[in-house]
């Protein structure tokens, strides 16, 4: 694919947050990129030095949409749908930031002659350490704590929150690819006992560095485990992989961290297992849709700690991901 | 005489009530609440638990700096509003992966938090009265920083475990809040009284530092409408650290054992003889 890189390259974007940052000032001096943005633009900071011109594309699809040379998706956002692709016949490539590209019809997209791109490794260490973080804020109640501290009619704190120890706990983590691992790297040092399944058994040395046995079997991990990590992708295989039967295996004082994708989980099941005690409590980082409805019962349960997809949501990573983005895009 | 979180307060009253008191039984490390010249003084030993809390409390040392650097408890709040079509900016956390931890306080529970950034791939400094064996700094991966000052200009996360004791109370006041990096987090898992809170209002309100997260403050809790509840960038959390079953049990049974020993007249094993700290 040759991509034109000349001053007057044509790119489509989202109008969201990394932008308004980054104002383009990390892509390289010698390109002038000129953006569309697929949606109304908000007010954003101008940069002084910022070389990028701005248009908003819906306005006038016709008199940009066969400029635009490459999308770019972040957040899900834009569809790469055919009602959008249709209007953009000079396409070449979607990149995405992220890894996850589940909510991309890559043989549709690649039907079209463009190519797709995706930002693999930059992500994996701060979505680990959100997996870390969901996991001991549930075990220890961070919330149900801050709350006691900060509330108008505390005058003395009568009954502190009891927490679970996840020190020398056990952790079972579904998914050992790079965040995954990344996952066994840190609870080493919590002194948990490591266990994983995965499809492809890790070597030896990769196990040993990290303390790490495998499960061949699904249930093994789940009966044994006091926390389940699911760090999986999304695809047919792990669609629905935790349902009723295997929320029913796990201890009632386990707690599941889901930091993949809302699918991997059959909501419903999980809503039914946080009711009735079967599992203790869980923390997801992902739902299905995002954001949940308003009325949907996992917003009203108590041991239910929801973040709104914040995996990789630091400026270090964002950073990084936007680079990776745009030498995906360069390398094209 | 089981003795937890500063109850029952044993003073000159209660004592001379109790003749043949052999030992004040101390659930927890801390001993700063106990005057335990005067009790000892009195032929009374006291004794504490300094390992059974150890590894919660460097947990939840960890959660702390991790719910504050991430945003946990205002994403969550995000997350329960279903209308925000767009993460808003101030949900942009600090990457703790490769940050630089600054330990103020080596001792069994400052230790153990070392050992669990390490996995964070953090930098790791300390600071401490002593210093630690090479062994001890390579398994833990932790370099000393002789001088605070030099631990606090270079660190990210700044993390308090000392004891209280007469020379680190109001050990973190203006002058060393300044040295910090303003992108700085500070973390207090010791006692409240180790940090200046009207300069850590001040630090905080100004920017000087990013945020503050207190498992522990002076008075606790404090006082309703004191300026560090108003703040958006400070987390805190009712004393939590040792507040596990499992802890409790093991400090519970350490407490037991301490008492037993002592009025049994064996060789007591957690003793305090004189002001204990890291």
């Amino acid at each position: 694919m040759n991509l034109d890189r000349s001053p007057s390259a044509w790119f489509c974007v989202h109008q969201s947050p990394p932008w308004s940052f980054t104002a383009f000032n990390d892509f390289p001096r010698s390109s002038r990129l000129r953006v569309a943005a697929c949606t109304r633009l908000v007010s954003t900071p101008e940069s002084g030095s910022s070389r990028a011109e701005k248009r908003d594309f819906l306005r006038d699809p016709q008199l940009y949409g066969e400029k635009i040379q490459a999308m770019f998706v972040w957040d899900f956002k834009p569809a790469a749908e055919a009602s959008l692709l249709s209007s953009l016949p000079s396409l070449k490539v979607v990149a995405n930031g992220g890894v996850g590209i589940d909510h991309l019809d890559v043989p549709y997209i690649s039907s079209l002659g463009v190519k797709v791109t995706n930002t693999p490794n930059v992500v994996d260490e701060a979505t680990a350490d959100i997996a870390m973080a969901l996991l001991l804020a549930s075990a220890r109640k961070v919330v149900e704590g801050h709350q006691i501290a900060t509330d108008p009619k505390t005058t003395h704190i009568m009954q502190c929150p009891m927490g679970e120890e996840v020190s020398g706990a056990t952790l079972g983590i579904v998914g050992m690819g790079n965040i995954g691992y990344k996952i066994a790297q840190r609870s080493k040092g919590f002194d948990m006992r490591i266990l994983y399944h995965n499809r492809s058994r890790r070597s030896v040395e990769d196990e040993q560095a990290v303390g790490a046995s495998y499960c061949q079997k699904i249930d093994d991990l789940l009966k044994q485990s006091d926390f389940v990590v699911l760090a999986v992708n999304l695809t047919p295989e792990t669609t629905g992989l935790i349902s009723q039967r295997e929320l029913s295996l796990m201890r009632s004082t386990a707690t599941l961290v889901n930091i993949s994708r809302g699918l991997v989980v059959e909501q419903d099941a999980l809503v039914t297992a946080l009711r009735s005690g079967k599992i203790r409590a869980a923390a997801l980082d992902v739902t299905h849709p995002e954001p949940l409805p308003r009325d949907h019962p996992l917003l009203g349960l108590p041991n239910v700690l929801i973040t709104p997809h914040v995996g990789t949501n630091t400026y270090t990573t964002t950073r990084k991901m936007m680079r990776r983005w745009y030498k995906m895009l360069w390398l094209q | 005489m089981f003795t937890r979180s500063c109850c029952p307060t044993v003073d000159s009253s209660l004592l001379s009530l109790l003749p043949s008191l052999k030992v004040v039984s101390n659930g927890g490390a801390g001993v700063d609440h106990l005057d335990v010249p005067f009790i000892t003084g009195q032929g009374v030993k006291v004794t504490n638990t300094p390992g059974a809390v150890s590894g919660s409390a460097a947990d939840v040392a960890m959660l702390l700096l991790l719910a504050s650097a991430r945003k946990i408890v205002e994403s969550l709040k995000t997350a329960e509003v279903p209308t925000a079509a767009v993460l808003p900016e101030r949900l942009r956390g600090v990457e703790v992966t490769g940050s630089t931890l600054g330990i103020i306080g080596m001792g069994e529970i400052g230790y153990k938090i070392a050992q669990r950034s390490k996995g964070f791939v953090m930098t790791i400094l300390y600071h401490n009265r002593t210093r630690r064996s090479v062994e001890e700094e390579r398994v833990g991966g932790a370099t000393f920083c002789e001088s605070l000052d030099d631990l606090l200009r270079r660190s990210d996360f700044v993390v308090i475990a000392v004891g209280l004791a007469p020379d680190t109370r109001g050990l973190i006041s203006h002058r060393e809040l300044s040295r910090m990096k303003p992108g700085a987090t500070l973390v207090n898992i010791s006692r409240g009284q180790v940090v200046d809170h009207d300069a850590l209002v001040k630090a905080l309100q100004s920017g000087t530092i990013r945020a503050a997260a207190l498992d522990v403050t002076h008075p606790k809790p404090l006082p309703r409408g004191h300026p560090l509840l108003g703040l958006r960038s400070v987390l805190i959390t009712p004393h939590i650290g040792g507040n596990t079953y499992a802890a409790i049990n093991r400090m519970s049974q350490t407490m037991l054992e301490n008492a037993l020993a002592a009025v049994t007249s064996l060789p007591v094993p957690n003793e305090v003889k004189s002001r204990r700290l890291n």
